[in-house]
């Protein structure tokens, strides 16, 4: 019977080395994560691209959304409003908008949070063609974008707008815009943390000063250009 | 005296079930709303990402209270110790092929649920480390930041597969379970399932058994 007496408190404490096994193992993981994260990403990319979205910090997108699930919209009745300080204010429609000039730029993205997705190619309306359709009045010297899920804004400097890799974007990877990454019109603020890039936005007001968005009153920067801002050192966006 | 049918063990006091309660109902949010960020496609069903992120947040740091509180017990901490130690039976217990049988008389725990809870105390402890490291990302290093975020994931997506046996596990026992609910057990099912627990806490005897006995 003694083999199977439990009183006696027989045998090794086998249970303790697993939790410090398992403990050991993640701070080496947390030391080594970086590294890792990055060869399980080229992997998933370079086999199964479609796994990217579901295998942990495997390289994919990952969707953030402030309101309930996803904000409907209407192709036909979408229109993008330019408002605010500008000479002419424009109701722009999917269709107005696709006679504007396209530009085309493939860039990384990168998140706040430190996931980032190489070399994505987008296509829309640079923001400085869209500004100039209005033509900004003296005393604009900012941005205020919304998006249509009626609680996300967004800002920039009229400055910053003006650069040229910020884009009014209807297209990702060559295809319209999936709604989970912002369908029909979202902003790709290129060289800024992805929070800077709002989604399903419906209008852009030319304002006198920068109004924080919905994550800077919540503690983001609002000069968010990636590697300089929020704490971080990730390599620049170019 | 022939045992009587309705005999039963003691087999969790109050302490033991409030604690597991505290901790399954944490441990429950903390994975459904990391699913919730994880998922793509159910960030988007679900959205409101503050709300989400900030659940995650309490419940995560809430989860020591219940491990720190049952410390207070004595039946957890005893209980503790038998899962903590393995027996030559339970290396046996985990190598053959008839572990159902009964063959291998197993103690209050048999050697899955011991390597259950090892896994899950373990898991729970990396992810409460990484957790505050992303909660207080500002202060650690972008490469420690990224580490961290990729083991919390990993090991949420193992504690999760350890959380569903487990509730399958629970699901296939209704004794089991009713155990956990009311803290005992009828004598025949101690019998069947952990034999060497039921002999100890009987003395070999099974009869009257549940008029004095507790933990020892």
């Amino acid at each position: 019977m003694e083999q199977t007496d439990t009183r006696t408190r027989a045998g090794s404490p086998v249970g303790r080395r697993v939790v410090l096994g398992v403990v050991g193992l993640g701070v080496a993981g947390v030391v080594a994560g970086r590294w890792l994260s990055e060869g399980v990403s080229d992997v998933v990319a370079s086999t199964a691209p479609g796994l990217a979205g579901v295998i942990p910090a495997a390289g994919g997108f990952r969707i953030y959304t402030v309101t309930n699930g996803y904000p409907p919209f209407d192709p036909a009745t979408y229109r993008l409003t330019v408002s605010g300080l500008v000479a002419e204010p424009k109701s722009l429609s999917l269709d107005d908008l696709a006679e504007l000039p396209q530009t085309q730029m493939t860039k990384d993205f990168q998140c706040v949070t430190g996931w980032r997705v190489d070399d994505v190619p987008w296509s829309g309306v640079l923001l400085r063609d869209l500004l100039a359709e209005s033509g900004v009045e003296p005393g604009g010297q900012a941005l205020q974008l919304t998006s249509f899920d009626g609680a996300y804004t967004e800002s920039l400097t009229l400055d910053q707008a003006m650069r040229d890799d910020m884009l009014v974007a209807t297209t990702m990877y060559g295809a319209p815009l999936e709604v989970k990454h912002g369908a029909p019109v979202r902003l790709v603020a290129a060289p800024m943390y992805g929070y800077k890039s709002i989604k399903w936005m419906d209008g852009i007001e030319v304002t006198r000063e920068v109004i924080p968005g919905y994550w800077e009153v919540r503690g983001y920067d609002v000069d968010a250009w990636v590697g300089r801002s929020n704490g971080r050192t990730d390599e620049p966006v170019v | 005296m022939s045992p009587s049918s309705d005999a039963t063990l003691p087999r969790f006091a109050p302490a033991e079930r409030w604690v597991h309660r505290g901790l399954g109902i944490l441990v429950g949010v903390l994975l459904v709303t990391g699913a919730i960020m994880f998922f793509p496609d159910l960030s988007g069903l679900v959205g409101n990402r503050q709300i989400i992120t900030t659940s995650h947040e309490i419940a995560g740091w809430l989860i020591p209270v219940p491990l720190l509180l049952a410390l207070l017990s004595r039946a957890f901490r005893l209980d503790a110790g038998r899962l903590n130690r393995f027996s030559p039976a339970d290396w046996e217990w985990l190598r053959s092929r008839d572990r159902r049988t009964g063959r291998i008389a197993v103690g209050k725990f048999n050697a899955g649920q011991k390597l259950n809870a090892a896994l899950t105390l373990g898991a729970l402890i990396v992810l409460f480390g990484t957790g505050m490291v992303m909660f207080w990302s500002s202060l650690f290093p972008d490469s420690l930041r990224t580490g961290a975020t990729f083991v919390h994931d990993w090991v949420s997506l193992a504690l999760g597969i350890l959380v569903i046996g487990h509730i399958s596990m629970a699901f296939g026992d209704a004794t089991a379970r009713a155990g956990m609910r009311t803290g005992s057990v009828p004598l025949d099912w101690a019998e069947r399932e952990h034999r060497a627990w039921a002999d100890e806490l009987t003395g070999g005897m099974t009869d009257d058994v549940t008029s004095d006995l507790s933990p020892r």
